[in-house]
């Protein structure tokens, strides 16, 4: 169990190690790569610059994850309850999907200011995992589950609530941990195409623009914020996974009970 | 004699996709009877049970229920309970889309849960029982809304013997207690037998019912019965004309 745990720590460790060390042997310079403690150090130079982008791009990471869970589990529902509308309206929702967002990015920075633009992004890639799992969720309902709701005389409102929504939840939750991680790609990725500066400047732009004045252990600091968020939204919402499911789903069984 | 609590005449149902389920069934339960309808495999047993319960429309045929439709309760083969609601919930929902509060539910709740021996589980999950008592949980949720027919879907065809007599046993005690009507589809000869005041067998599909055996009047039964040669009797005779059903097709 513990060495389980601290083996890829482990290994991270080492690599770091051998990076550092490299860099040092090689007297590699840190316009070209940067040795993990310098990035450490810049990270805490420049951590009030960093930090606030930070704040920027989780901000817009958590709005559209929060609007795209709002409309995906409410267009759901919709298509559930009409499938003449499901059939309208999905094929729409897969062109958002397969198109690249990075391509789409520029074209909405034609229309909105460049800080609706990088939520619409986010929002776009984070809701369409959101949409198919929990419309799959809500029709994979148990048969004998709906007869007896039927039975009973159960209203359309009661089916959604007692029903197809609790059923849709495991469903629903695998949707949001791979639109978590979406999310935040969008929103670095659509951070780029905007290149906006000053105030309400992301994580991504201060890549760019430590790129541009070949500021390398910058870049690689901010590069590691944006990991470090990723790895933090993650494990928020596994943690909700198991939290929601742990008493009745298979998935959130614990091991070896 | 009294009118029978639900007939069936001349009900046919064929599926979308051609298949002929029932042909000219003729069927009628009187109040307090528990009937087996027992066949094979795939022989439209279910669809009549469906077809009683409103689940499903007959194509041709009428349903008759004395006095206007009677509560009516249906239990699965599987225990269908929802995962994510505990014991408690699980049985108060069909009084919860009748529009009850969880107050004034909560003693009927409690009696059927009473009445399967599960009281103590009131707040576990259905992933925390076992098949058998899942299946307990099953039948308090039939129970709870004090039904005058029971219909009952193969329920315990996914339970280990033992399980299943005592399952058995209980159920005639909560029959006989609760004033119910019940049928009861299996395809266990042993099981009708035990169970049943009357044993309706089908034929292989399109289903109808060849013959009727009467058995003895319900009531609670022990593992005694299974000595008897009333019992004996009744498994010989219903395995005879399943014999005869299975070769008539």
């Amino acid at each position: 169990m513990t060495a389980a745990r601290l083996l890829p720590l482990a290994v991270f460790l080492a690599l770091l190690g051998a990076w550092e060390a490299v860099v040092h042997l090689q007297s590699i310079p840190p316009y070209i790569l940067p040795a993990p403690s310098l990035i450490f150090t810049t990270l805490i130079d420049d951590w009030r610059l960093l930090s606030a982008s930070l704040a920027v791009t989780l901000r817009i990471t958590a709005l559209a994850l929060a609007l795209a869970t709002g409309f995906g589990v409410l267009f759901a529902v919709l298509f559930a309850q009409w499938r003449w509308l499901e059939r309208s309206l999905f094929p729409l929702a897969v062109i958002l999907q397969v198109t690249p967002i990075i391509a789409i990015a520029p074209l909405l920075l034609v229309y909105l200011d460049a800080g609706t633009a990088v939520l619409a992004c986010a929002f776009l890639v984070a809701f369409f995992p959101i949409l198919s799992n929990t419309a799959l969720g809500l029709s994979s309902t148990d048969h004998n589950l709906r007869d007896l709701f039927d039975l009973y005389g159960a209203s359309r409102w009661q089916q959604i609530k007692l029903l197809r929504l609790p059923s849709a939840l495991p469903y629903f939750l695998g949707g949001l941990r791979i639109a978590g991680g979406l999310s935040l790609i969008g929103a670095i990725a659509a951070e780029i195409a905007a290149g906006a500066a000053g105030q309400g400047a992301g994580l991504a732009y201060r890549i760019v623009e430590a790129g541009y004045r070949l500021n390398i252990p910058r870049m690689f600091a901010a590069l590691a914020l944006i990991s470090i968020a990723g790895i933090a939204i993650w494990l928020a919402l596994e943690w909700a996974n198991r939290a929601m499911l742990s008493r009745w789903h298979e998935s959130a069984r614990e091991r070896g009970l | 004699m009294s009118a029978p609590l639900v007939s069936l005449n001349g009900i046919q149902k064929t599926f979308a996709n051609g298949t002929r389920a029932l042909d000219h069934l003729e069927l009628a339960i009187m109040r307090g009877e528990f009937v087996s309808l027992l066949g094979p495999s795939g022989c439209g047993k279910s669809t009549a049970l469906r077809i009683i319960a409103g689940l499903e429309q007959a194509d041709a045929g009428t349903l008759t229920f004395d006095g206007g439709r009677p509560e009516i309760a249906f239990v699965f083969q599987d225990a269908t309970l929802m995962p994510w609601a505990n014991v408690f919930d699980n049985v108060f929902l069909p009084l919860r889309l009748k529009g009850l509060s969880r107050q004034d539910a909560n003693a009927s709740v409690m009696d059927a849960l009473v009445h399967v021996g599960l009281a103590d589980f009131v707040t576990s999950y259905p992933r925390e029982l076992s098949g058998g008592m899942k299946m307990r949980v099953s039948i308090a949720r039939a129970l709870v809304t004090k039904p005058t027919l029971l219909l009952m879907d193969e329920p315990f065809a996914a339970l280990d013997e033992i399980t299943r007599h005592r399952l058995n046993r209980d159920l005639l005690t909560l029959q006989a207690d609760l004033d119910m009507s019940v049928i009861f589809v299996t395809h266990s000869v042993y099981e009708s037998a035990f169970l049943s005041s009357r044993i309706a067998i089908f034929s292989p599909r399109p289903g109808r019912i060849v013959e009727t055996i009467t058995v003895a009047p319900t009531g609670a039964r022990t593992e005694e019965f299974r000595r008897t040669p009333t019992y004996l009797e009744a498994c010989g005779k219903a395995a005879h004309a399943l014999e005869l059903a299975m070769v008539g097709a």
